[in-house]
């Protein structure tokens, strides 16, 4: 027998509205809309790069400009990239407990990479 | 997780044939998805000649002769064939949409037909729409107005009129919703495209007074959020309706009372 003897409006009502998820979605598309710039120029500049020695990039990534850009490049590209896995994984996952596991997941790597993003990018920056 | 392929007792066998009657010169075969609960077996794929010299143009045309002189056991919906009551929304040559409108000629080879899809089967050709029924009156699809009721019409300039053109015309069939992956994935939590049109008439509709009530039982990751536009909704629907755009309007309001 069906253990869901649920009526179909009672199902279609669920727990109701979360009342959120505009801000996911405006910073889904306020980091893509940042990411356009720093892409192209995160491409260029590697093309640039191509051959060079660790001497030579270490004096590119000296520069401050540079550094921010770059610091910029991968934060926002990890912050834009654990918002569209949520949406892949809230699309496919369907048993609650994983879904929770891999969305904490993702969060957690994605501060841990930023952060170690950042690190490494100064301390090769300011010659360490 | 989604499912990639049909559960085993919904895989599709290969099921009778039925041939044309003897001396058809203009035979064209269609095969329709079958399927009874009672017998306990899986679904299968019924093959019938059908002598197009005695049938309509339309697809509707040839499932009623089938049903009439063929095969009485088959069963669809159908009301006014037309394309006004959305009964006959069927998976037709691979697309969703309705028997009435559809031409046998526009269909190259066998005219394949299936029940839409991703929704449970009540037999047949006939989909269980409970759910987005229900999701309907979720929204509760009504004009909402606190202030008193005037003597006469509820007035609205010809331009309030025209920002609900492409949108009163839905006539619920549920190709859109039932074309949907997002549907078909999580579509006990996301409204689906027909529903959130529906919505937007509403919300779109200047007699309205519950147009913020209406924003905040949509903003949800899950009722609204799933809609990846994906565009199948437009791409199929038979009224030739845009529910991604009508989609798009509602998230652009979400933005727009946030910022």
């Amino acid at each position: 027998m069906n253990s869901d003897l649920r009526s179909p409006l009672n199902r279609a009502r669920g727990l109701g509205s979360a009342k959120s998820g505009v801000h996911h979605f405006w910073m889904q598309r306020l980091t893509a809309v940042a990411l356009i710039p720093l892409v192209v120029w995160f491409a260029i500049s590697l093309v640039m790069l191509s051959g060079a020695d660790y001497g030579m990039a270490r004096s590119w990534l000296s520069s401050p400009f540079v550094m921010v850009l770059l610091i910029l490049t991968i934060c926002i590209g990890l912050y834009h990239g654990q918002l569209g896995m949520q949406v892949v994984i809230e699309d496919y996952v369907h048993n609650e407990g994983v879904k929770l596991a891999l969305i904490v997941a993702i969060k957690f790597i994605a501060v841990f990479f930023g952060l170690a993003a950042i690190v490494a990018s100064m301390r090769i920056g300011f010659g360490g | 997780m989604a499912e990639f392929t049909l559960p085993a007792n919904s895989k599709v066998g290969i099921g009778e044939t039925h041939k044309a009657p003897a001396g058809a010169k203009n035979i064209r075969k269609f095969k329709v998805y079958r399927w009874t609960p009672e017998d306990g077996k899986n679904p299968s794929v019924d093959t019938y000649e059908v002598d197009m010299d005695t049938c309509g143009p339309m697809v509707l045309d040839a499932l009623i002769k089938i049903k009439n002189e063929m095969d009485s056991s088959l069963t669809f919906r159908r009301s006014c064939r037309e394309g006004v009551c959305g009964s006959c929304a069927m998976n037709i040559d691979g697309t969703n949409t309705l028997a009435c409108t559809k031409f046998i000629d526009e269909v190259k080879g066998d005219i394949k037909i299936y029940p839409l899809p991703h929704m449970p089967v009540v037999r047949d050709l006939v989909p269980d729409l409970n759910v987005p029924y229900a999701q309907l009156s979720s929204i509760e699809p009504w004009l909402k107005s606190t202030t008193q009721p005037p003597t006469r019409e509820r007035l609205q300039s010809p331009e309030e009129r025209a920002k609900l053109d492409g949108l009163w015309e839905c006539i619920l069939c549920f190709c859109c919703s039932t074309s949907c992956p997002s549907y078909w994935w999580n579509g006990d939590r996301y409204l689906g495209p027909a529903i959130l049109l529906q919505a937007y008439r509403w919300i779109a509709d200047s007699r309205d007074e519950a147009r913020g009530e209406r924003l905040d039982q949509l903003e949800d990751p899950f009722r609204l959020y799933r809609c990846h536009t994906i565009m199948n909704c437009t791409k199929t629907c038979p009224k030739s309706l845009n529910p991604a755009k009508a989609i798009a309007e509602i998230k652009k309001l979400m933005v727009e009372r946030t910022i």
